[in-house]
């Protein structure tokens, strides 16, 4: 599904990722952990085609396509999926309005009809049940007033109603408490399958507990300097980044 | 307070202001011109064409005497030649506009606006000046609209016709809220106006549907200086729509409106604008100058609420206004003023409050783009008597790239101690990370800039009627919207 090569990416004239590699295959979930300011969340931008960001040198092969050459609409559509780290507020524009411009969106990509409102109806409540979602809050401003752990079950909610095939997501576990941690994890398993994959992208190995990782990755200083199985994050909690030197 | 915006939208910053306005069109218009320039016989001449009575030709004539001592305001925070009054032609009456025989045979560009638009197809050829076909035609859905009005005693017809049929109304009423000397645009309009609308609502009527131009049989070249006085009685309702969402283009380079609204007791009018004059060229070449004078007064628990979305114009000077004579009246006004490119608005409202308990909201949206320069001016007034009168109001600015300009002039003026006077102001600008959380969600650039301004005046669209509302939403769209593809 994603095949990250060699890649070398900077902001400004700041090198961050330095030679990543990295092979996601279809119906794999896979954990990159890391101390700050190792490249992680740049990775992620990087992936979803944020232009802040440059690449110097690598690829990135989606489906056996060069991303890099995509718009980051057309990632989109190709069902590359952020959680944002910080979901961005606009004022005015209902969480509802919002996800349905996504959705028909998308499917004009593909030539398709807009979604109904009874369909749209329909999977509205049903993604809301399972993600314990109060409904008003479809009609509520995008992110606007949110709490930090309303932005993030936000951000799972799009990813329930967008239906990616790789989601990648950064640091959704940070501002979530226990039981918003176990609805999400929970919501994220059952979108899991084997035809779609997964990059979670967290300091902890607390949600690695809901959330079981067939790949655990450690970034350091732009590049992944280990990789093992779930173990592997445990081995982290224990002993922190130190046993890396 | 002036905000000089530093973002580094450029590619957004380009895609909005290559946009250029296609849609304006032009007929080729016979009509009887009389020479430029302004006189008194000019004066005499535009009353006799429309035969008017005595008192009206004195009125225009006590018009001019004023505004030939009157000096153009240079005030405002717009710059722009000024008008040599003397090289306009004062009337000019159209005798008929080009018919084009189907809406085939329509500039294919003006075809797909009016599409995107949403705008309905009998109101496309009335708007294209389609030669009509017979039952569903818009003179007949009018003429039957106006048979209903009838029946409950509502009068709405051009001014120029109510001018005839009920000069009492017109006498009593006319100039009172907008005295002629009020200002030097009023003054001329009051002298030379061409023609406009009059809507009377007797006592405790509610007016069944939203009165609009589009109604008005033998709608006469209202054009440069249109007169509107709209007359509601003790506990009387309607709602009034000005303007449209369809493209204008017009020859007159100079319009300076005006427009009284009279709400007595208990009564509720609701004035909606949609403005989308010829702004000029990408490079502020041509455009309208629009000089619009707009006040409504309220007795006593009478309320008025102005709502406008003003995206057309080169230059715009206007404040609608409520006089709120009345105890418990109430006075609203919302807004959203887009300017693009070289287009300069200098708009926004005054609220002055006479009565007891009176109140009043203002809600002001502005949206710079291009190297436009948009203002929000505002004076909110408490008269000593006016007690335990409350204002709010929130003035707010999204600027669109690094060479627009936004500014906020209020004046606040309380003169008593148990009224209350609220403002806010915001200046916002569209982030790239907006436009960056769109885009990963599959939405577009251009797409995205629609949903995130439609977000914004949001407030503002919510008190349009319904229809108005969605075609105000797309006007929004593709006044900012990038390459016209």
């Amino acid at each position: 599904m994603l095949e990250i090569k060699n890649l070398k990416a900077q902001i400004k004239d700041k090198t961050i990722l330095n030679g990543v590699n990295l092979k996601v295959n279809k119906g794999e979930v896979h954990a990159i952990m890391g101390p700050n300011g190792s490249g992680k969340s740049t990775l992620s931008s990087v992936i979803a085609g944020n232009e802040d960001y440059e690449v110097s040198s690598g690829s990135i092969t989606y489906e056996g396509d060069d991303l890099l050459e995509m718009a980051p609409e057309e990632r989109s559509h190709r069902g590359v999926f952020l959680s944002f780290q910080y979901p961005v507020e606009i004022p005015g524009l209902s969480v509802s309005n919002f996800i349905k411009t996504a959705i028909n969106e998308k499917r004009k990509a593909f030539g398709q009809e807009n979604i109904s409102a009874k369909e749209l109806l329909q999977l509205f409540k049903e993604k809301c049940e399972m993600l314990n979602i109060d409904k008003e809050y479809l009609s509520r401003s995008l992110n606007e007033g949110f709490s930090g752990g309303e932005k993030k079950r936000n951000e799972i909610f799009q990813m329930a109603m967008i239906e990616p095939k790789l989601s990648i997501l950064d640091e959704t576990d940070s501002g979530l408490d226990i039981d918003a941690l176990k609805i999400v994890a929970n919501g994220v398993n059952s979108l899991k399958s084997s035809s779609n994959s997964i990059i979670l992208i967290t300091h902890y190995q607390r949600l690695l507990n809901y959330i079981v990782p067939d790949f655990v990755h450690i970034l350091k200083d732009g590049k992944i300097v280990m990789s093992g199985d779930k173990s592997l994050a445990q081995k982290l909690e224990k002993e922190g980044y130190s046993f890396l030197n | 307070m002036k905000i000089e915006p530093k973002i580094s939208e450029d590619i957004l910053l380009d895609e909005v202001t290559s946009k250029e306005y296609k849609y304006g069109f032009t007929t080729n218009i016979e009509s009887e011109k009389i020479e430029k320039g302004l006189n008194e016989d000019v004066i005499k001449f535009i009353s006799k064409k429309k035969n008017e009575p005595d008192w009206m030709l004195d009125f225009r004539l006590e018009a001019f005497k004023v505004w030939k001592e009157m000096e153009e305001p240079d005030w405002a925070n717009i710059n722009y030649p000024k008008p040599d009054y003397q090289d306009i032609v004062y009337y000019c009456a159209p005798k008929q506009k080009k018919k084009l025989n189907s809406l085939d045979d329509l500039d294919p560009e003006m075809k797909r606006t009016f599409d995107r638009l949403g705008i309905s197809i009998d109101e496309q050829k009335r708007l294209a000046n389609v030669a009509v076909d017979i039952v569903m035609d818009s003179v007949s859905v009018a003429t039957s609209f106006k048979e209903k009005l009838a029946e409950l005693g509502i009068i709405f017809c051009p001014i120029s016709e109510a001018i005839q049929k009920y000069p009492e109304l017109v006498k009593k009423y006319i100039g009172t809220v907008i005295p002629v000397r009020d200002n030097f645009f009023s003054a001329l309009n009051s002298a030379v106006f061409s023609d406009g609308s009059f809507c009377y609502i007797p006592k405790g009527t509610e007016c069944p549907m939203e009165l609009s131009t589009y109604f008005r049989i033998n709608e006469a070249g209202t054009g440069q200086f249109e007169r509107t006085l709209v007359i509601a009685e003790e506990g009387s309702y309607v709602s009034y729509l000005e303007g449209c969402t369809a493209p204008m283009r017009d020859e007159n380079q100079l319009h300076a409106a005006v427009v009284e609204l009279v709400a007595l007791d208990s009564a509720e009018i609701k004035y909606s604008t949609i403005q989308n004059w010829y702004p000029g060229d990408k490079n502020g070449i041509g455009g309208v100058f629009n000089f619009v004078t707009k006040r409504g007064i309220c007795h006593d628990n009478a309320k008025i609420s102005w709502t406008q979305v003003e995206t057309g114009s080169a230059v715009t000077w206007k404040y609608p206004s409520c006089v709120l004579k009345g105890k418990n009246s109430i006075g609203e006004f919302f807004s959203v003023a887009v300017t693009n490119n070289f287009q300069q608005a200098d708009t926004g409202t005054k609220m002055v409050h006479l009565g007891e308990n009176s109140k009043s909201t203002i809600i002001a949206k502005g949206i710079c783009a291009g190297k436009s320069n948009g203002s929000y001016r505002g004076l909110v007034k408490i008269a000593k008597g006016a007690k335990n009168s409350r204002n709010f109001s929130q003035c707010d600015s999204l600027l669109m790239g690094d060479k627009c300009g936004s500014h906020t002039f209020p004046y606040i003026e309380v003169d008593n101690k148990s009224s209350q006077v609220e403002h806010e102001a915001t200046t916002s600008k569209i982030g790239e990370d907006q436009i960056f959380y769109c885009n990963q969600r599959g939405i577009g650039t251009e797409e995205a800039v629609a949903l995130i301004v439609n977000g914004y005046c949001k407030e503002v669209l919510n008190k349009l009627p319904m229809e108005f509302a969605v075609e105000a939403k797309k006007l929004l769209e593709i006044t900012l919207e990038g390459s016209v593809g």
